[in-house]
């Protein structure tokens, strides 16, 4: 801690390693040191969990925070994810299952899933605010009853079990530690992804559009173009997060992606903050810790445990009412008290 | 910096520490639905755990009893992440539970993974459960979905002389299930099944339906159960009800017989099957039916015990009795509970219940008719019952295998009348 401390004091432009604050450095460690000091329940099913609707929240952060755009779709976009991996691959159905080889079934669910969430955004883009939520609503309904209704390609009401990671280099990855690291990799390699996107030039473009598509249209840019393509790119991280979910609960069923699922997505969201990229991962840790021992909480003040949802709701009520721009800004706001108390001009306490 | 460091620290400390807990206490997960459509019924569940639980004063074999709710939301998701939270957070012994079909079929795949754990189904009645590729620590003492519907077929085939039928039942695999047991028994005594419908579960509007149900039949299968059974009701009285219903196990439940309207009109007479019948005069019923009621105050319980509290009840029960014949000795992987529970003959409120090799429980199931009661209001009237149904519904494995696994044309009634 104390070498970086140092290097961002010295003069000249520092190391990439050292333009990373120090915070960073902590998370990272604490993230890759996780498994030494928690049990598998923690690990596999808080943390897994948590890195995984994290990124199907990323996801919905980055059409929203940087598009203007809310879609209800994401849940939907990984459940595709995640039936693509139980149809193509291996699972306890072995009627409907192709048993094709991993490399194959992996890429073509993503870009499945991908296609789905463009041909879906094609068709949102042309509408704004309230209408986008009802469209994407919509069809993630409607892709819930679909997939309860049909047998021979989702296999109805009961989905598919038995659906695993496969074997890679001699790691079983549905092992708690393996499991975890895996989540984190994705989870990492996707939160980079969208804050590169984001200052590329097509995500400089894409804020622009969400703050004045007119004036971007004008200036030349292909607006809808742009919100199409933000919604293919929501779609890969979608899709990867639906796959991480359908192997660590080694099952899909029309559930997985029902409205109550997206709407968590778009409250993982918003409790996290959708104004920078870490937030959905923030919300989903809440969520999922909230999921997993208010019942416990309950019961050890002599409660019935089964309001547990009551307190859940009340938990993001709080939050949302005392930070509209979710855990996010309750942080900014913190930091930007504790900065106004030194004086600007001089850099002494005021 | 510091102070960050500090509280991570502590963060860890704290989801580092698991509770420790004693040798001498043994420790059940409930595993129930308590949101959702069976919320209700998961209550009852829970209730019943407790109720038999009471009976022994919390004390097995000299070991204090503990339990942990875990609520789920009846999708095998949830499911599954909270039977891992009992096993890996909570260290519990064993999981009573789960309550639904979907959600017994996951904690089947799951249960595999835990060898040396225990799972006690609660009342989830999928065929598949135990009889797909079960798992070897998975214990199902309530009958399942296909065997609450037998005895049905032939009671109105010998009893009432109807032998032409159309059938309307829920397009899922519960819906599928049960009708088969229906079905196996009604074909086979000689009787026919001239058309089914299959109709989305939450449907609200049967009119479709309704309009083409053939004229000439003796009666018609309703296979469909809660507001989906009100709406069918309402609506086929509205269009001039004429024909004789047979009930599936959850058509003729509370909800339906205590609702307004005209749905009720068109029940009275109807035949159903389940695995209990509320007015059973067996002791062993009536003295469970007095327990229950006499265990909670009434505005906390359900008149008399719910299907759901029925199976968690027998679920604690087995569990109960098994731990008493070992000592309450769970060492080794909990062979000898594993041992202890297949052997086990269970005098259950509902008779005498067995298990066969896939742990699968082997009952009684009732025919039951809806009643006019005294008050007006409608009730159900036990009229027959049938002893020791098993698994394969009276087939040998082999015949039973062949017939297919429960589908929109699964069975085939043409061929079992036949055979």
């Amino acid at each position: 801690m104390a070498v970086v401390v140092q290097a961002s004091s010295v003069e000249r432009r520092p190391a990439w390693y050292g333009r990373v604050p120090s915070a960073w450095w902590v998370i990272a460690v604490v993230a890759l040191l996780m498994p030494a000091v928690t049990n598998d329940f923690i690990l596999f099913q808080v943390f897994g969990w948590a890195l995984i609707l994290g990124m199907i929240a990323l996801s919905l952060q980055f059409l929203a925070g940087y598009g203007g755009m809310v879609s209800l779709l994401q849940m939907t976009v990984a459940g595709i994810g995640g039936y693509g991996v139980a149809i193509l691959g291996t699972s306890g159905v072995a009627a409907i299952s192709l048993h094709l080889p991993w490399w194959i079934y992996i890429p073509v669910a993503i870009a499945i899933a991908s296609l789905f969430g463009t041909l879906v955004g094609a068709l949102a883009v042309r509408t704004e605010g309230i209408y986008t939520i009802m469209i994407t609503l919509a069809i993630a309904s409607a892709f819930f009853y679909f997939a309860r209704q049909n047998y021979v390609i989702f296999n109805g009401y009961s989905g598919f079990n038995l659906v695993v990671p496969p074997h890679l280099f001699g790691v079983d990855w549905r092992q708690p530690m393996p499991f975890y690291y895996l989540a984190l990799a994705c989870a990492v390699l996707s939160y980079l992804a969208v804050r590169y996107v984001a200052r590329s030039p097509f995500g400089l473009a894409l804020q622009g559009v969400r703050d004045n598509p007119r004036r971007m249209a004008a200036l030349g840019f292909n607006v809808t173009a742009h919100r199409i393509f933000a919604y293919t790119f929501a779609s890969v991280i979608a899709a990867v997060g639906g796959i991480l979910l359908v192997w660590q609960n080694a099952q899909i069923s029309p559930g997985t992606a029902g409205i109550p699922a997206a709407i968590d997505i778009l409250v993982i969201a918003v409790v996290g903050g959708i104004a920078r990229p870490i937030g959905p991962f923030v919300g989903a840790l809440i969520y999922v810790l909230l999921r997993a021992f208010t019942p416990d909480v309950l019961t050890a003040f002599g409660m019935s445990g089964e309001r547990f949802k009551l307190l859940i709701g009340i938990g993001f009520l709080v939050i949302v009412y005392f930070s509209p721009d979710g855990v996010l800004g309750l942080w900014d706001r913190w930091r930007a008290s504790r900065n106004s108390r030194v004086d600007p001009l001089t850099g002494g306490e005021r | 910096m510091k102070r960050f460091l500090t509280a991570s620290v502590a963060i860890g400390a704290i989801l580092a520490g698991s509770p420790a807990f004693a040798e001498d206490t043994i420790k059940i997960g409930i595993l129930v639905a308590l949101e959702g459509a069976f919320a209700d019924g998961g209550k009852d569940g829970v209730r019943n755990v407790e109720l038999a639980l009471r009976q022994v004063n919390n004390m097995v074999a000299g070991k204090k009893i503990e339990t942990v709710v875990a609520a789920t939301d009846t999708t095998p998701d949830t499911t599954i992440r909270q039977a891992r939270k009992l096993i890996e957070q909570d260290k519990v012994d064993f999981i009573v539970g789960p309550l639904s079909g979907s959600e017994g079929i996951a904690m089947r795949d799951y249960a595999k993974t835990i060898p040396d754990k225990t799972v006690i189904n609660g009342i989830s009645g999928a065929l598949e459960t135990t009889w797909v590729d079960p798992a070897p620590n998975f214990f199902r003492f309530n009958l399942d979905g296909s065997q609450w519907g037998y005895g049905l077929g032939s009671y109105v085939v010998k009893e009432k002389g109807w032998k032409k039928v159309a059938t309307v039942a829920a397009d899922y695999s519960f819906g599928y299930t049960n009708f088969l047991g229906f079905a196996v028994d009604f074909c086979k005594a000689g009787g026919d099944i001239v058309e089914r419908f299959w109709v989305p579960l939450g449907s609200s509007d049967f009119g479709g339906v309704i309009a083409a149900l053939p004229d000439d039949v003796d009666a018609i299968y309703l296979g469909v159960g809660g507001t989906d059974a009100i709406n069918f009701l309402n609506q086929y009285e509205q269009a001039g009800a004429e024909t004789n219903l047979i009930g599936g196990t959850i058509m003729a439940d509370q909800t339906v017989l205590t609702s307004k309207g005209r749905a009720k009109d068109a029940l009275a007479g109807t035949p159903t099957s389940g695995p209990f019948a509320n007015d059973n005069p067996d002791p062993a019923w009536q003295s469970y039916v007095k327990l229950y009621q006499d265990g909670f105050p009434e505005a906390e319980r359900f008149p008399s015990p719910s299907l759901f509290g029925l199976g968690y009840y027998t679920a604690t029960l087995a569990a109960l009795k098994a731990l008493d014949q070992i000592g309450g000795d769970l060492s080794d992987g909990q062979k000898k509970f594993h041992e202890a529970l297949s052997s086990l003959e269970l005098e259950s409120p509902t008779g005498l219940i067995k298990l066969n090799e896939n742990r699968q429980a082997s009952g009684t199931v009732f025919v039951t008719e809806v009643v006019e009661g005294a008050d007006g209001n409608l009730t159900s009237k036990m009229v027959a019952k049938v002893d020791n149904v098993t698994q394969t519904l009276g087939m040998t494995p082999d015949e039973f295998r062949a017939m297919g696994l429960p589908s929109r044309e699964t069975p085939d009634c043409a061929k079992l009348r036949g055979g």
